[in-house]
């Protein structure tokens, strides 16, 4: 692809990941933007992607299912019996 | 792939969820769980059970085995307490009692490195981030263009995206990932790790990687969008 080829919205999806990773040269970063910056479509579909990672960053925040907690808990209970650990 | 990649040691950067884990936080925590305080102990496991699960799948065969290990780990946590002197992060000590463990259980069980670092691009057939289908066809004028907007999901309710539902969604697309790409994004984007230590501990190029985490992030993208535009 040369510099004065346009991007097509099916060529952009597949920058995403590297224009968000920053390892876009500049000249296809430019590119990139100034597609951007006329289609709506690319920049709902830059905005799902955002807001997938940012989703994911919060699976995090999960519960430690109440078996595997009891156990921890035996575990700890166990260790304290048999302490002293200072 | 031998040992070596698994090695290295990364150490963890601040990700997602770790702001309150400061080193003062981290000294008191300790200082706590050797005079046996047991809410010390229920204030680690919910900060870092569920990471140390999701590392230790990396190099066990299922899930009950991860979960065997990760007890294992806190085990050895407790009685390795009173050697514990601080000089790395809580975090980082943590994980590497787990990542000792786990491999050296996941090589009993025959698996012993992470499924990225055996992952050969060459040999991976490609895949498009979104379907073709959803593009004009090459004989129309605008070829390669949307032919209807994916939706701007600024627009959805915020509790929509954070539903319990919507987790599910993630997770079980995430779990539909072949295990390669599940590794990675697994450590960038739930975890949070920067790439490089990604790298270093999957043993695994940079450029790999991106590819990785591309077809990943497409495909939870997907799933997302396949549920949220259809309810």
């Amino acid at each position: 692809m040369t510099d004065d080829t346009t991007l097509t919205c099916q060529d952009l999806v597949e920058l995403v990941t590297d224009y968000l990773e920053g390892s876009l040269s500049a000249q296809e970063q430019a590119r990139f933007e100034k597609h951007l910056d006329t289609c709506t479509g690319c920049r709902n579909y830059l905005g799902q992607i955002r807001l997938t990672i940012g989703a994911l960053g919060r699976l995090t925040e999960e519960t430690i299912p109440a078996q595997a907690r009891d156990d921890l808990l035996s575990v700890f209970r166990d260790w304290k019996k048999a302490g002293p650990h200072a | 792939m031998d040992q070596e990649a698994g090695d290295m040691i990364w150490s963890p950067q601040a990700g997602a969820g770790a702001e309150s884990s400061g080193p003062a936080d981290e000294l008191s925590l300790i200082a706590a769980l050797r005079s046996g305080d047991e809410r010390a102990f229920e204030t680690l496991i919910d900060r870092y059970h569920g990471s140390l699960l999701r590392l230790a799948m990396l190099y066990v065969p299922s899930h009950a085995v991860a979960e065997e290990v990760v007890q294992e780990t806190w085990l050895g946590v407790l009685q390795g307490l009173g050697r514990f002197e601080g000089r790395s992060s809580l975090k980082t000590w943590l994980f590497r009692i787990l990542t000792n463990r786990a491999r050296t259980r996941g090589q009993r069980e025959g698996r012993s490195i992470p499924f990225s670092a055996v992952w050969n691009p060459d040999t991976d057939p490609g895949e498009p981030a979104v379907e073709p289908e959803r593009f004009r066809p090459r004989e129309d004028k605008w070829h390669g263009g949307w032919k209807s907007y994916p939706h701007n999901w600024d627009e959805l309710p915020e509790e929509r995206l954070l539903s319990a539902e919507t987790r599910a969604q993630i997770q079980q697309a995430i779990d539909a990932l072949p295990d390669s790409q599940r590794e990675v994004i697994t450590l960038r984007d739930i975890e949070g790790w920067a790439s490089e230590d990604v790298c270093n501990v999957l043993g695994i190029s940079e450029s790999n990687q991106r590819v990785l985490l591309h077809r990943a992030r497409s495909k939870v993208r997907r799933a997302l969008e396949r549920y949220l535009d259809n309810v």
